[in-house]
């Protein structure tokens, strides 16, 4: 109807019956009432704020925070500013998440291919394992696993030693680890050439492939590339670049190694748990969805289970886990900010803590849904090119 | 042709195909009966003898109404029993295959009736569920189009019935007085907070997925803002907001109910979801159900409410039903901006000296009541999905 030339549009309807005029006013009148609204809204806050004596303004961030954050990737006291208190949340959150992610896609593919495994016990054992964390809420699994586990094991002079050793007890997990020592530095100027090295053979080995028309295994090559530096540099340097360091347990505390706090633990595992039955149904969708048909012609043509695995179920069943995977990672760190009801500082929780010293609650919570709305458009950004790039291409 | 005869295998064929078929298949049946021996049996142990669950016992009006007056809580019994006249009702009209599940699951308050340590009226209250529900049950079983559309209509009324009766009507000492929110706690607000923002998410949603296929590109730019801006944040952050900037955006808002807060966080968090599953829905429309209404002379409104909704929203039922089931979990969030809603009383009860050291238990007890309620709506669903003949895996 809006296609009309101007000529007949001109002659023939009247202006309170054309459609474009009666957008526009609507699309006005719409307006009007938001920004009414809106402006109703931002005028009681406003008042409100003058009569807290509180103004408008980012500047707080670089106030003293006054408060300790038990666990910091970075140097971090109570003399620093809440800017660094905010980026030690941060960081933290994306700690979490980072290693919530890849142990959660590591249990999820493993329960989602045992769901489908010709054994019943293993499938029921798998399908009860998902049934049962999907249908409970993660904060309940998050708080048991944290008052129920976690702190209820043994005091440290009686901690449960695994092999390693890793101690297990009231104050946490604490796991061997390496500190840097001397030649650290050089070690780390070994690792950089190396990945430039192997960057530089997986352009070559992409440029050998279309000229000859064969593609070697780029990937493999690099991979060896960056292991062979890894290895070799670690030999060849005159000390080891990290020294192992054992926890031990003296007294009432533990000495050494990298200790992982009860909140740590629990966060990591409750959240691990709960995604990777979501991240199995998601795995066994995805297996499922490619066509029996495929895999027989598969056989017919003589490729081995491994070989059919890799060739011709993985690349179709990909297409189809790929999206509801981001959109569970992108669950996955936003159900971190859960870590605020067992005591995690992670970002939520230190926005929190800010929020109750500063008394700004409108900057606050701006930026806290800034920085997991910027999170959830990238992983968005990101899900969108890679379906873009692996769609079928039908007619 | 005759289709080839079904296999039919003793038990020790089943083993056979199924357990023990190559060698490593056999390393695993072992492994996992290992498995299932070392967590099942201090499992079983913990439960039926050392589990003190004594805490459930004294605990159980908290847990299920909260601090609820214990006058009125008459008026929760009286929405559980027009709740399992309608289960019953609609079971009997719509899954009429299923009977003698329906009639077990009806008759498992009665069994609850029997559990030992419950007050007389409690027990009387259990009964009257059950033979409301059977009741309703073989009286549905009649059929028909007219009761269908009772059924329907009950349950859209059974919302707000159900909100009045809670909060009440007149103030303090008058009839049907007042219980103010704050008093609300348990399993029932639970519920409550599921129900409102099923109820209230709904529409807007509906119309925040029509806003965004708008051909208006203001009203398009502000549904996808919207959208966009409450799917990317996790709901804490809204229920804190909620909390703590509604005093600021509101006059007098320092005496709207940190319930009524938290069922505005709910309903606007629910709503960005809920939009884009039913834009999904309307995107499955073709484009000639849109030209045929034109062409019938149906205005934009028109075509919308009687030809395209219906359809998309009978496309997206299984998804939003998922929608709700997360809903119903998530609830558990306000916990965490100190409402005692199931998890939160728990806390509370969990906190006091008489009861420290107890958590297994409750624990264990609510995560029960959430997965009993979560897979009962699931399997729901999943009927629903195959009564209306939507889709398939």
């Amino acid at each position: 109807m809006g296609n009309r030339t101007s000529i007949e549009a001109r002659s023939s309807i009247a202006i309170w019956r054309d459609e474009r005029f009666l957008r526009l006013i609507g699309q006005a009148a719409f307006l009007l009432v938001l920004v009414l609204l809106l402006g109703y809204l931002a005028r009681n806050m406003f008042s409100s704020l003058r009569q807290l004596g509180l103004a408008l303004g980012f500047d707080f961030l670089q106030l003293t925070s006054g408060f300790d954050i038990g666990e910091r990737l970075i140097p971090y006291d109570r003399s620093q500013t809440f800017l660094r208190a905010f980026a030690v949340g941060l960081l933290n959150t994306i700690l979490v998440s980072g290693l919530g992610i890849l142990f959660a896609t590591l249990l999820g593919i493993l329960f989602g291919v045992a769901r489908l495994s010709t054994n019943f016990l293993v499938r029921s054992l798998a399908t009860v394992y998902i049934e049962f964390l999907r249908n409970i809420p993660l904060l309940v699994l998050l708080i048991a696993l944290y008052t129920v586990v976690f702190i209820q094991f043994p005091r440290v002079s009686e901690s449960i030693v695994l092999p390693g050793p890793v101690l297990i007890s009231n104050r946490g997990v604490a796991i061997p680890w390496g500190t840097p020592t001397e030649t650290y530095s050089a070690y780390l100027r070994i690792l950089g050439a190396g990945v430039l090295v192997a960057g530089g053979i997986g352009i070559f080995l992409s440029w050998y492939g279309r000229q000859t028309g064969r593609s070697p295994r780029i990937f493999l090559w690099v991979i060896l590339t960056v292991f062979l530096f890894l290895f070799v540099g670690w030999l060849a340097l005159p000390l080891p670049p990290l020294a192992l360091v054992q926890p031990a347990a003296e007294g009432l505390r533990l000495v050494g190694g990298q200790q992982l706090s009860p909140e740590f633990m629990a966060l990591l595992s409750g959240l691990s748990i709960y995604t990777s039955a979501f991240i199995a149904d998601v795995v066994r969708a995805g297996i499922q969805s490619v066509g029996k048909g495929q895999v027989e012609a598969a056989k017919s043509l003589g490729l081995t289970s491994f070989q059919i695995l890799r060739l011709v179920v993985f690349p179709q069943a990909l297409r189809v886990i790929v999206p509801p995977l981001t959109s569970q990672y992108l669950n996955l760190t936003k159900n971190s900010s859960l870590a605020v009801a067992i005591g995690f500082p992670e970002l939520f929780h230190v926005g929190r803590t800010v929020l109750n010293q500063s008394g700004r609650a409108v900057e606050v919570i701006s930026i806290l849904m800034g920085i997991y709305l910027s999170i959830s458009l990238l992983t968005s950004a990101f899900m969108n090119w890679y379906n873009a790039r692996v769609r079928f291409v039908e007619r | 042709m005759l289709p080839p005869p079904a296999e039919r295998l003793t038990i020790l064929g089943w083993a056979y195909k199924n357990l023990f078929r190559t060698w490593y298949d056999s390393l695993l049946t072992l492994l996992s009966i290992g498995l299932i021996y070392l967590l099942i049996r201090p499992f079983l142990t913990w439960l039926f003898i050392t589990a003190r669950w004594e805490v459930i016992q004294v605990n159980l009006r908290l847990l299920m109404v909260g601090q609820y007056p214990l006058a009125e809580v008459w008026r929760i019994w009286l929405c559980l029993e027009v709740q399992a006249t309608l289960i019953g009702f609609s079971w009997g009209i719509w899954l009429r295959g299923r009977r003698l599940l329906g009639v077990a699951l009806l008759l498992v308050p009665v069994g609850f009736a029997f559990w030992p340590g419950l007050n007389p009226g409690a027990r009387l209250n259990l009964f009257v569920l059950s033979v409301a529900g059977l009741a309703a049950f073989w009286f549905g079983r009649l059929g028909g189009a007219k009761l269908r559309r009772t059924a329907v209509i009950a349950w859209v009324l059974y919302f707000p019935f159900v909100i009045l009766v809670v909060r009440g009507l007149t103030p303090r000492s008058g009839f049907f007085p007042v219980v103010p929110a704050n008093l609300w706690g348990g399993l029932l607000l639970t519920f409550l907070l599921t129900v409102v923002g099923i109820s209230f998410s709904f529409p807007l949603g509906v119309l925040l997925a029509l806003g965004r296929r708008s051909r208006l590109p203001a009203v398009r730019w502000v549904s996808i803002t919207y959208i966009e801006v409450v799917r990317g944040v996790p709901l804490v952050t809204i229920l804190y907001m909620a909390s703590t900037m509604v005093p600021l955006f509101l006059p007098g808002g320092e005496n709207i109910h940190n319930v009524i807060r938290a069922m505005v966080g709910i309903t606007l968090f629910s709503a960005a979801y809920l939009a884009e599953n039913v834009r999904g829905g309307l995107q499955a429309i073709p484009q000639g159900q849109y030209e045929a209404a034109y062409a019938l002379g149906l205005g934009g409104f028109q075509t919308m409410a009687y030809i395209i909704l219906p359809q998309a929203l009978r496309l997206v039922i299984p998804v939003l039903m998922g929608l709700f089931i997360a809903l119903f979990k998530d609830t558990s969030l306000v916990a965490t901006i100190g409402l005692l809603e199931l998890l939160g009383i728990s806390r509370s009860i969990l906190a006091q000296p008489t009861f420290i050291g107890y958590q297994r238990e409750v624990y264990l007890f609510i995560s029960l009541i959430y997965w009993v309620f979560s897979y009962f709506m699931s399997y729901v669903s999943q009927r629903m999905e195959i009564a209306l003949g939507v889709g398939s895996r």
